[in-house]
């Protein structure tokens, strides 16, 4: 639904080039809700403001929908029409809202429909059909300045769904929220994406958020996605960056000498299985656990756990075998394993 | 001098002032409004970025700010004469009056602009607004209580400046006070007018403050755009001198 290719940006500036985007290549799946995340400055807002030209990539492309926007006219503020039509397809939530304190809330909803060119009318039945949708059906004649930062947020979901949209960009859209807030909000989004088959790509630099929602989520760093793909996959993956960033489970000293740590990962079922005791029964092993996790990540319930076996790696190989039978996600931690 | 004296003097020159400052006020917002959303649009980063014309544009509001409103009366003559029919009266006095308000609105006008959030312009841009339908339905919306607090002040600035319409003939409250109170020591009769001004000038502000108020659906208004109400009639009459 969203594809980008060799995306860059380059900022200019007295003289000095500030690459932002350095050859993005970034996959949205159709009716998916794909997380990109990173600390401020990593790029991603960048990206998000790519995707429907609000900033005009300096090299690369970005195609939504089956249309490439790069091919479309018009500089960073002078959309050429077709632009401008393209871009009322995709509908986008900003962190501070940008609501327009002039204009109530049906106002605002009924603005992009006012762009589009529909009556009066139709403007009233589908604004009020919205603000149903988002739940602030009684809100419509107050004034933004009237409303809570969550009630802000659905308007402006509500706003960005006038055109209906197939895709909704949402740039950090709970990060001026409260956490209570950020959870209704994302679970709007999250009906939103069921209900409608809204693809949603959002940014954010919240773990919890990617953990909450996010069907697939990639990590940006200077510019670059250094890591992506589905969760589930990511999870199942020992060396993935935001796998480790969704379950911290703390540093740890690497164990004592002579003993081997393993981090076990289960998702789905598996964790209905006592194979911690089965484990200790089975083999006579005293088992040390150094940390564990569970969570509901994608509507599944993934957990993680690191323990440490007794005797060196040698001597574990039966028992490592025997978790991976159980199809167990086994990673060795320390000198030969994955690093801490 | 007699009060009845007074009054057949007072009110001819009330209504001269009223209508010179009416419809150079008005001549002044239809200039000025779209000169100082320009002097937004063209400016660097502007959404029709052009920094020539945005320097250029720049200049002559300047320049037409730093002309003493006097000169400015005099020097125009012909084109006031191209424009009013005329060149003595209250018509004639018009023309320098809103050539002179139509730069210093203009710049009050670039800063109520400037002031609305970028994010609105982005929001209604990611909508396929164009950049008309930014103007129209964002710019010109949100800053309008501050436009009409600039338009506030343009027009007592304008009550003001046409106390010199004396010069070309063109009569008004600040002409008499000028005759009778300087030129022929009636200091009574000048207080008088001082303190009908006062009158005008505050109802102006009043009314002005209270549009403000009403329009404004943000809660404060930001303290910048909200004109003081003068109660001192000391301060009141600096003002409009000031500002030019």
């Amino acid at each position: 639904m969203i594809t980008t290719q060799g995306l860059t940006k380059v900022y200019r500036s007295r003289g000095k080039e500030v690459t932002a985007l350095d050859g993005v290549d970034l996959h949205v799946r159709p009716g998916e809700v794909y997380g990109v995340v990173g600390t401020s400055g990593a790029g991603k807002s960048t990206l998000i403001r790519c995707v429907n030209m609000l900033e005009r990539p300096t090299a690369g492309t970005v195609t939504v929908d089956g249309v490439d926007l790069t091919a479309l006219p018009g500089g960073d503020n002078r959309a050429g029409r077709e632009l401008r039509e393209a871009r009322r397809r995709i509908g986008m939530v900003f962190q501070h809202f940008n609501l327009l304190s002039s204009r109530t809330v049906q106002q605002n909803v009924e603005l992009p429909l006012e762009i589009i060119g529909l009556d009066r009318t139709a403007r009233r039945r589908k604004a009020a059909e919205l603000l149903d949708l988002v739940g602030l059906a009684d809100k419509a004649r107050n004034h933004p300045a009237q409303l809570s930062g969550g009630q802000k947020q659905r308007v402006g979901i509500a706003r960005a769904l006038a055109g209906d949209p197939k895709v909704l960009l949402s740039d950090e859209a709970t990060s001026a929220l409260d956490p209570e807030t950020t959870r209704s909000i994302l679970a709007l989004l999250r009906d939103l994406n069921k209900q409608l088959g809204l693809t949603v790509l959002l940014i954010t630099h919240e773990m919890d958020v990617i953990k909450s929602v996010c069907d697939s989520a990639a990590l940006m760093r200077g510019g670059r996605i250094v890591e992506s793909g589905a969760l589930t996959d990511l999870l199942a993956d020992g060396n993935s960056r935001i796998a480790r960033d969704l379950f911290p489970l703390g540093e740890f000293a690497s164990g004592h000498s002579g003993h081997t740590v393993v981090e076990i990962t289960f998702q789905g079922d598996t964790p209905a299985q006592p194979f911690v005791s089965q484990l200790a029964r089975t083999y006579q092993i005293d088992i040390n656990i150094l940390g564990a996790a569970v969570e509901t990540i994608a509507g599944r319930m993934v957990g993680r756990m690191r323990v440490e076996l007794p005797g060196g790696h040698q001597d574990n190989v039966v028992p490592i075998g025997f978790l991976r039978e159980q199809g167990l996600q086994v990673d060795l931690v320390g000198a030969e394993g994955v690093a801490a | 001098m007699t009060w009845d004296q007074m009054q057949e003097l007072l009110w001819p020159a009330t209504w001269e002032t009223l209508q010179m400052v009416g419809v150079s006020s008005v001549a002044t917002v239809l200039l000025g409004l779209p000169l100082g959303v320009l002097l937004v649009l063209t400016d660097k980063g502007g959404l029709l970025q052009h920094v020539p014309f945005n320097r250029v544009l720049g200049a002559i509001v300047n320049i037409g700010r730093s002309l003493p409103f006097i000169i400015l009366m005099v020097a125009l003559q012909g084109f006031t004469k191209a424009i009013a029919g005329t060149t003595i009266g209250w018509q004639a006095a018009t023309v320098p009056l809103t050539i002179g308000a139509v730069p210093f609105f203009a710049r009050l006008v670039e800063t109520a602009v400037r002031e609305v959030d970028g994010g609105l312009v982005e929001a209604v841009q990611s909508m396929g607004g164009s950049t008309g339908t930014i103007v129209r339905k964002t710019l010109l919306p949100e800053s309008l209580p501050a436009l009409v607090a600039s338009a506030t002040t343009t027009v007592i600035a304008l009550i003001g400046y046409s106390a010199m319409a004396g010069v070309v003939g063109g009569g008004g409250l600040g002409d008499l006070a000028v005759r009778y109170g300087y030129l022929r020591f009636e200091t009574g009769f000048m207080w008088v007018i001082i303190a009908e001004l006062v009158v005008v000038v505050t109802a102006i502000q009043l009314i002005g403050d209270y549009s403000v108020r009403r329009l404004s659906h943000r809660g404060a208004v930001p303290r910048r755009f909200r004109p003081e109400v003068v109660d001192l009639p000391g301060e009141e009459q600096a003002e409009p001198a000031s500002t030019r």
